[in-house]
């Protein structure tokens, strides 16, 4: 077991006169290379398996979004943040309209709230799955990965009876959604959380107490809490470190504050803590759901969105009869509608971690600096200087423990 | 340990730093406070190392560009108090076709990249940056694009003008 890593010296250049008798391999790792899960290189240098030294090039799927969002009025913002974690789409979708109703001062009535949250909670299973199913995969072991796709197929399903879409979803609006959770939705909800636990223990029995993965998981790239928070990590990964920095609990949002639910957190910080805080959070979500439905129950049925017309877009058959939603339905699509210059930084919790939205904005169409705070850019830049010294292997599932998202990465 | 609130974080601030730190606002209770180029590591360091404020969390670091203004770059910074759940945002406004600005890396190594992507976007040197190279954009770009002197699509379009929409 290698020691846990306390100091790290940032920026151990590749190609650094180290070599005088060309000893060391350079090798690229990406930037399409399956073990990636996504475009990004790494350029590393090798004295037999273990990594001297690596440095990390990322903006392949760069698609400037900043830029674009500066020319884009709020409602048209949402498909661009689907596309940063395009794993867990709905966080970000619900991220960004909180940040522009904490601009506007909506509130949403509860019910709307607990249907966030729902959304968001889903979300955030279909990402855990794939993170945790693919660090199974990259260890050796495949059939966790398959065995837990298919409930991700079914939170696909759930997405579709919400909003449509499957992947890049955009759900929901500025002050609600867009409709109304159908039966089918509430149903299939309901049948995930019966169908979800069996499956998940029994990808948890595959996993947590099997000796070949905690050998090949345990003590590998363990970091300090100190190092993390120099890094500024967010999300699991500075949860197994044993940092309790959950935004969902320390600045809660959506109603996150009636809830019931533990954070989970490691001691080690390595990747088999990694892998159990997001286990462990998957069992927490679901509590968080099943909560959510009950209380929806007790709300008024039928409210989907907040009061607010000068914001939210009029049903279009009224658009057509009613003089007052056609002005409102006018405005809106013109992007005439009346805004406070102010600045708001809006965090939640994402799948990875932080995500947050820093909105500058000058009562324009459009605003006028939007800046992401994306959870995997800025975890993923102490993954070269702490592969120093590691096995190929090893950086090999520290990475995907990191679940770096290239969306989110490049922005 | 007593609650932490904006009105001790001012407080503690105008004790150290007297007129060097202004406080510009509140928005939505997010305590706003202006320096310079030249105070900025110290109130950095400062903020991160009492023992009251304990702002050690390196959010963000991003810039905004105001082109009509006398000094026309703002470095933004986004601290969080974790323990208490405070957050604290600070901005520098430097000016000039090269605006510099001390670099935090000394203090968070996760202010590494967020300064990479800020000087990638808008040119802002980070001086005592050990790596400041684009990160984003490709290493060949002359220009940094989130200036708002380039546009994003072609400026002869004439069917996007504002003018059409009645400003």
């Amino acid at each position: 077991m290698s020691k846990p890593i306390t100091k790290i010296t940032p920026n151990a250049a590749v190609f650094f006169d180290n070599d005088p008798q060309d000893e060391l391999i350079t090798l690229n790792i990406g930037p399409t290379h399956p073990a990636t899960h996504g475009v990004f290189q790494n350029v590393v240098q090798i004295d037999g398996e273990r990594i001297v030294s690596g440095v990390s090039t990322i903006g392949y799927i760069h698609r400037a979004f900043e830029k674009i969002a500066e020319h884009r009025p709020f409602y048209q913002i949402t498909p661009l943040t689907d596309r940063l974690n395009y794993c867990s789409s709905p966080i970000n979708n619900m991220g960004w309209h909180m940040t522009v109703e904490k601009l506007l001062d909506i509130e949403l009535p509860k019910r709307v709230q607990y249907m966030r949250v729902i959304v968001m909670e889903l979300a955030r299973i279909a990402d855990h799955i794939i993170c945790n199913g693919i660090l199974g995969v990259d260890t050796g072991a495949f059939s966790g990965f398959l065995y837990v796709m298919q409930e991700r197929e079914f939170i696909y399903e759930i997405y579709e009876e919400i909003c449509g879409s499957r992947l890049t979803t955009n759900i929901g609006r500025v002050g609600g959604f867009e409709r109304d959770f159908n039966e089918i939705a509430f149903r299939k909800i309901e049948e995930f959380l019966k169908r979800f636990p069996p499956v998940l223990k029994e990808f948890e029995n595959l996993f947590v107490r099997n000796r070949i993965f905690i050998e090949r998981t345990s003590g590998v790239a363990a970091v300090t809490p100190e190092a993390a928070l120099d890094y500024s990590w967010s999300g699991p990964i500075l949860r197994a470190t044993g940092v309790d920095y959950d935004v969902r609990a320390t600045a809660p949002y959506s109603s996150y504050e009636e809830f019931e639910f533990d954070v989970p957190v490691g001691t080690n910080g390595d990747v088999y803590d990694r892998f159990m805080v997001r286990n462990d959070e998957m069992w927490q979500s679901l509590r968080i759901i099943e909560q959510a439905l009950e209380k929806i129950k007790k709300e008024p049925a039928g409210v989907f969105h907040a009061d607010v017309p000068e914001f939210y877009l009029p049903p279009k058959e009224q658009v057509y009869t009613n003089m007052e939603a056609l002005i409102y339905h006018f405005k809106i699509v013109m992007g005439e509608w009346e805004t406070p210059k102010s600045e708001v930084y809006h965090a939640v919790e994402g799948a990875n971690g932080e995500l947050g939205f820093y909105l500058i904005h000058d009562g324009g169409r459009t605003p006028y600096r939007l800046h992401f705070r994306r959870p995997s850019f800025v975890n993923y830049q102490m993954f070269a200087p702490m592969s120093s010294g590691m096995l190929i292997s090893d950086a090999i599932i520290n990475m995907s423990s990191l679940n770096v998202i290239a969306g989110e990465l490049d922005a | 340990m007593d609650k932490l609130d904006n009105q001790i974080v001012i407080h503690h601030l105008r004790e150290k730093f007297g007129e060097q730190v202004r406080v510009i606002a509140e928005p939505h209770g997010l305590l706003t406070v202006a320096t310079e180029a030249e105070t900025i590591l110290d109130l950095l360091a400062f903020v991160k190392d009492d023992a009251q404020l304990r702002f050690n969390y390196l959010t963000d670091i991003t810039a905004v560009h105001y082109p009509n203004e006398d000094r026309d770059f703002c470095v933004v910074y986004h601290l969080h108090n974790l323990l208490q759940n405070l957050r604290l945002r600070i901005k520098v406004f430097v000016s000039g076709p090269t605006p510099a600005i001390p670099s935090a890396t000394s203090l968070w190594n996760g202010a590494n990249w967020m300064e990479r992507e800020t000087y990638d976007f808008f040119g802002i040197l980070f001086e005592g940056h050990p790596d400041l190279r684009r990160i984003l954009n490709m290493d060949e770009l002359e220009v940094f694009p989130m200036r708002k002197e380039y546009p994003l699509e072609d400026p002869n379009r004439v069917d996007k003008k504002d003018f059409y929409f009645g400003r």
